[in-house]
């Protein structure tokens, strides 16, 4: 799409909607919200950039492949399930301990694997959807 | 320790998420083998664990029981998982020969290891719901795999897999909401507790919910057709996976509700299980004897002896459980070493149809040793591990009474017999009708995983005292459902 409109204003959304989707991700921690939630957001904001800026460029503001992110994203999850074993609790037991005032535990960690893995997940999916409607020769 | 028994999972998984985040093809092919001799590994020190100190639980997360999410390890689970480690280093193996660059490269190595997360997940929960969620990763896992490469016939199989799974996971989704509106419990110890409160009307009711839902995922009569339609279709280092493994969670479903939960009414639904039995064991048999190619062969060979695993769940003796245990470890070997050398046979002949292959035995001799070492332990020969099975659940159908069953398992393996013997004749005996090809890149790398799977049968055969005890180690825990109930609940209400 080639609308000068779009294009402005994605640039703004897109920082806007990231911003938002990390919020979402850390007020998961006690309200709604959460991974999940955070990462559609996040998905929105780069289907958005890639509608007005092509799919290439929406590439180009990802640090890895999707596919990649996914893996990220379950390793992380799993780091956080391991303390508890280390401390000889069962595995995934919470851990909690306080940064500058604020409780941070290991739950925080899953969710933010979660958040990467859906992340990773979808983007693959819509970018793939996306190649294979330009080029339908190469797609599926 | 709690940790050892979360181990046969965390292993498949770690290497699973490695071999994602890792991109070299080498890195990940040696991730797949360490992996799985890491799985077998943890196998083996869970089974000396629950040797040593009873049935095994723990509640992930520290959240106390019925509410947290279970894991338990019995004998059966034990035994299971260990036998999945075997599998897995076998097909490993095979794969690390077989070599298939387009595959690996889209991910093979990851999605098997997932696949056998989800498998020892199913083997080690102790929840009906958690249950159906380990299904669900082994499913995913295994769709994928059954499509990877994308080959004409793969998506053909793929989509019958994919539509009969499905179904199959509504049944047990639906099952499993009724159960817990009957009930209000997930937990399998706690719903053990409270099946006695439930209406026996109901409770039946559900149990064939339960049969059909567990009886696709098995492929038992009359559910197999699916399975002979889709497990020829992707290569050997997939679809051996799938027969040694997933068929099996299936008839450990069976298993593990039919003697925890549903034993209020053993005539009807314990009897029905046996007329199951008895029909797979036949028609699997017939099928198979009326194939034309060699793995769609194996695929009905591998339903009708779904049979005999089931004919011991139907009698429901300690002795009839215990040749159920030890046939469903025997077979998960037995076939996977038969559908690993249908790849071979391919490979060399560049066709698994029997008119068309042939004269391999002078060429190849040890390739037909190869062949009747698992080939006979199927048939139930001895001293295969076969035969050890096959005795026990005939000496349990005696003792039992159940003439009509035995009779059955007994025509069986003589039908079997003959179908391998076809096989032999056809694919080693028989002049071949064109020239025999050298196989290329030598056949050792795909050889060497079918001989240990193949030495194994022999040595569990020759020695069978220690799987037997185990096995029968697993069916009294079973038939005394309070030491489960009590290591996983602390209490025996």
């Amino acid at each position: 799409m080639n609308t000068l409109i779009l294009k402005t204003t994605s640039r703004f959304l897109f920082t806007l909607l990231l911003l938002l989707s990390v919020f979402l991700l850390l007020r998961g921690h006690n309200e709604p919200g959460g991974g999940f939630i955070g990462a559609l957001v996040a998905v929105g904001a780069y289907a958005l950039f890639a509608l007005a800026h092509g799919l290439s460029a929406a590439r180009k503001l990802l640090p890895l492949p999707p596919l990649r992110l996914v893996g990220w994203g379950l390793l992380v999850a799993l780091l956080s399930a391991l303390p508890a074993l280390l401390l000889g609790q069962p595995l995934m037991t919470g851990q909690w301990f306080s940064l500058l005032g604020v409780k941070v535990g290991t739950p925080v960690i899953f969710d933010i694997g979660v958040y990467l893995t859906v992340f990773g997940a979808l983007l693959a999916a819509i970018f793939g959807l996306e190649e294979a409607a330009h080029h339908p020769s190469e797609g599926a | 320790m709690s940790w050892l028994l979360v181990l046969p999972l965390l292993i498949p998984l770690t290497t699973g998420i490695l071999c994602l985040v890792l991109p070299g093809r080498t890195a990940q092919r040696v991730l797949g083998l360490a992996g799985a001799l890491g799985l077998l590994a943890a196998g083996l020190a869970l089974l000396a664990q629950v040797q040593r100190q009873g049935i095994q639980a723990v509640q992930i997360g520290n959240w106390p029981a019925p509410f947290g999410i279970t894991f338990v390890a019995d004998h059966l689970s034990a035994l299971m998982v260990l036998v999945t480690g075997v599998v897995a280093v076998a097909v490993a193996l095979f794969a690390l020969a077989e070599n298939d660059q387009a595959r690996e490269g889209l991910g093979y190595y990851a999605l098997g290891h997932l696949l056998l997360f989800g498998v020892n997940g199913a083997f080690l929960t102790g929840d009906l719901f958690n249950l159906y969620v380990w299904f669900e990763v082994l499913l995913l896992s295994s769709f994928v795999l059954m499509i990877l490469g994308g080959s004409k016939a793969q998506l053909a199989g793929g989509v019958k897999y994919f539509a009969v799974s499905l179904l199959s996971s509504i049944l047990f989704l639906v099952a499993v909401g009724l159960l817990y509106g009957a009930t209000g419990a997930l937990n399998m110890a706690d719903l053990a507790l409270r099946v006695e409160r439930v209406h026996p009307g109901l409770l039946t009711a559900l149990s064939m919910l339960f049969l059909v839902a567990f009886g696709l995922k098995a492929a038992v009569f009359p559910f197999f057709f699916w399975l002979p339609a889709s497990y020829p279709a992707p290569p050997a280092m997939i679809s051996a996976l799938f027969a040694g493994l997933l068929t099996k969670v299936g008839v450990y479903a069976l298993i593990r509700v039919f003697t925890l939960l549903f034993t209020h009414d053993t005539g009807f639904t314990h009897s029905l299980i046996l007329w199951v039995a008895g029909f797979t064991l036949l028609l699997g048999v017939l099928m198979a004897l009326a194939q034309g190619e060699l793995r769609r062969l194996l695929s009905f060979q591998l339903v009708s002896h779904i049979g005999y695993m089931l004919m011991g769940l139907g009698i429901l003796t300690p002795l009839a459980l215990a040749g159920s245990v030890f046939y469903a470890l025997n077979h998960m070997i037995v076939i996977a070493a038969l559908f690993l050398l249908a790849g071979l046979l391919q490979r060399m002949q560049g066709t698994t149809v029997l008119v068309r292959m042939g004269g391999l035995y002078g060429p190849y001799p040890w390739l037909a040793v190869l062949f009747l070492l698992p080939a006979f332990s199927l048939a139930g020969l001895p001293p295969f591990s076969g035969f050890w099975a096959k005795y026990t659940l005939v000496a349990a159908g005696l003792q039992a009474g159940q003439y009509g069953i035995v009779a059955v398992a007994l025509l069986v393996g003589l039908l079997t017999l003959l179908s391998m013997g076809l096989v032999f004749a056809e694919v080693f005996w028989k002049k071949a009708p064109g020239e025999v090809r050298a196989a290329p890149g030598g056949l050792g790398g795909l050889a060497l995983p079918v001989g240990l799977l193949a030495v194994l049968t022999l040595g569990i055969g020759l020695w069978a005292e220690p799987l037997l005890s185990l096995s029968q180690a697993a069916a009294r825990e079973l038939l005394e459902p309070s030491g489960y109930i009590q290591a996983v609940l602390g209490v025996s209400r």
